[in-house]
């Protein structure tokens, strides 16, 4: 009896791998097709993560959405306006360019030439102040006269 | 004078941005859902497997769907709080047992009391999907014509209740 339970706990874990491996055997091309469309995205209860790479339940269980759409016959794009209906363009981490994410993809922009404007004005007040004369009078006498003396020596 | 002042301005943009980029939780994405009709759903009850309720039941009434799990642990928080609501009883409260396992879901019930009009169960998370649930808890206010108004990730707690939940019920019953 007690081997019996043995072998039983040694091919336990067999079950576990056997579950695991399924879904790829089952259909590759499917599956290949959902990994590169998870991978545009994003884990919600992760962030920073795609749905790809995240082991979170929720990512498991839009895997497995993405598998059944696509079985039944659903393209990538009818799949990701699912998801973005049901939970908004934060789930994609490619957002498209609208009026809602405009300063998303607008804003680096606009900082660079905030930037770049404040450069011109910093360089051009610089280049003002160095071409100005800033001897005075005494100064150029004093210089002068070192001048000569350096020449006298 | 001025070099004192822009680096003393910028700071202060720049920390205001740091305070307010503090305050926002990166997991509340705002629902698209909000304004949309409640998805439809019809599913069997959490102690009753035999009944059926759909969603199609509610028109009339503004409600709260409150998705919860005996495995989601800020659901215990929120659980006191919905009991004191449907003593209230301003608002039915419908509970949507998401991606549990019936026994765990009916012994959280039993043991710390029951808040809900009534329970349906959703096993396998399909219609907790449809209405974009990804962090349980999750409480929807829909109004009478089945739309979603309001979505709250997280925890019901007595001052989103008071201050953003049960304002707007009133609001929406008296449409």
């Amino acid at each position: 009896m007690k081997r019996f339970f043995t072998v039983l706990l040694l091919v336990l874990p067999v079950l576990a791998i056997a579950d695991e491996a399924r879904d790829l055997a089952d259909n590759p091309v499917i599956e290949r097709r959902m990994i590169s469309l998870a991978e545009k995205v994003r884990c919600l209860v992760c962030q920073s993560e795609t749905v790809a790479s995240s082991r979170s339940d929720w990512s498991n269980d839009v895997r497995q959405i993405m598998r059944d759409k696509m079985i039944a016959g659903a393209s990538d794009q009818e799949i990701m306006d699912l998801l973005v209906e049901r939970f908004g363009k934060s789930v994609l981490f490619d957002p498209p360019v609208d009026k809602e994410t405009m300063p998303l993809w607008g804003g680096p922009f606009i900082l660079l030439l905030l930037g770049v404007g404040v450069l011109l004005f910093q360089l051009r007040r610089r280049s003002a102040v160095v071409a100005e004369p800033s001897l005075t009078p005494e100064a150029v006498q004093r210089a002068a006269t070192l001048l000569e003396e350096e020449g006298k020596s | 004078m001025m070099r004192f002042i822009l680096p003393l301005v910028i700071f202060l943009v720049l920390s205001s941005f740091l305070y307010v980029g503090l305050s926002l939780d990166p997991r509340e994405v705002p629902s698209p859902l909000i304004g949309k009709t409640a998805p439809a759903f019809s599913l069997p009850l959490l102690q009753d497997p035999n009944k059926q309720f759909s969603a199609q039941d509610m028109k009339g009434q503004v409600w709260l769907l409150n998705v919860w799990a005996s495995w989601c642990t800020a659901c215990k928080d929120e659980h006191p709080v919905l009991m004191d609501l449907a003593q209230q009883n301003v608002v039915p409260i419908l509970g949507l047992n998401y991606k549990d396992k019936r026994e765990e879901g009916e012994a959280v019930l039993r043991k710390s009391g029951d808040p809900y009009m009534l329970t349906v169960f959703d096993a396998d998370g399909k219609i907790g999907f449809d209405y974009g649930v990804y962090g349980v808890p999750e409480t929807y206010v829909i109004d009478k014509q089945g739309i979603i108004r309001d979505k709250l990730i997280g925890a019901v707690n007595p001052k989103n209740l008071r201050e953003r939940i049960l304002p707007l019920v009133e609001e929406l019953k008296k449409k």
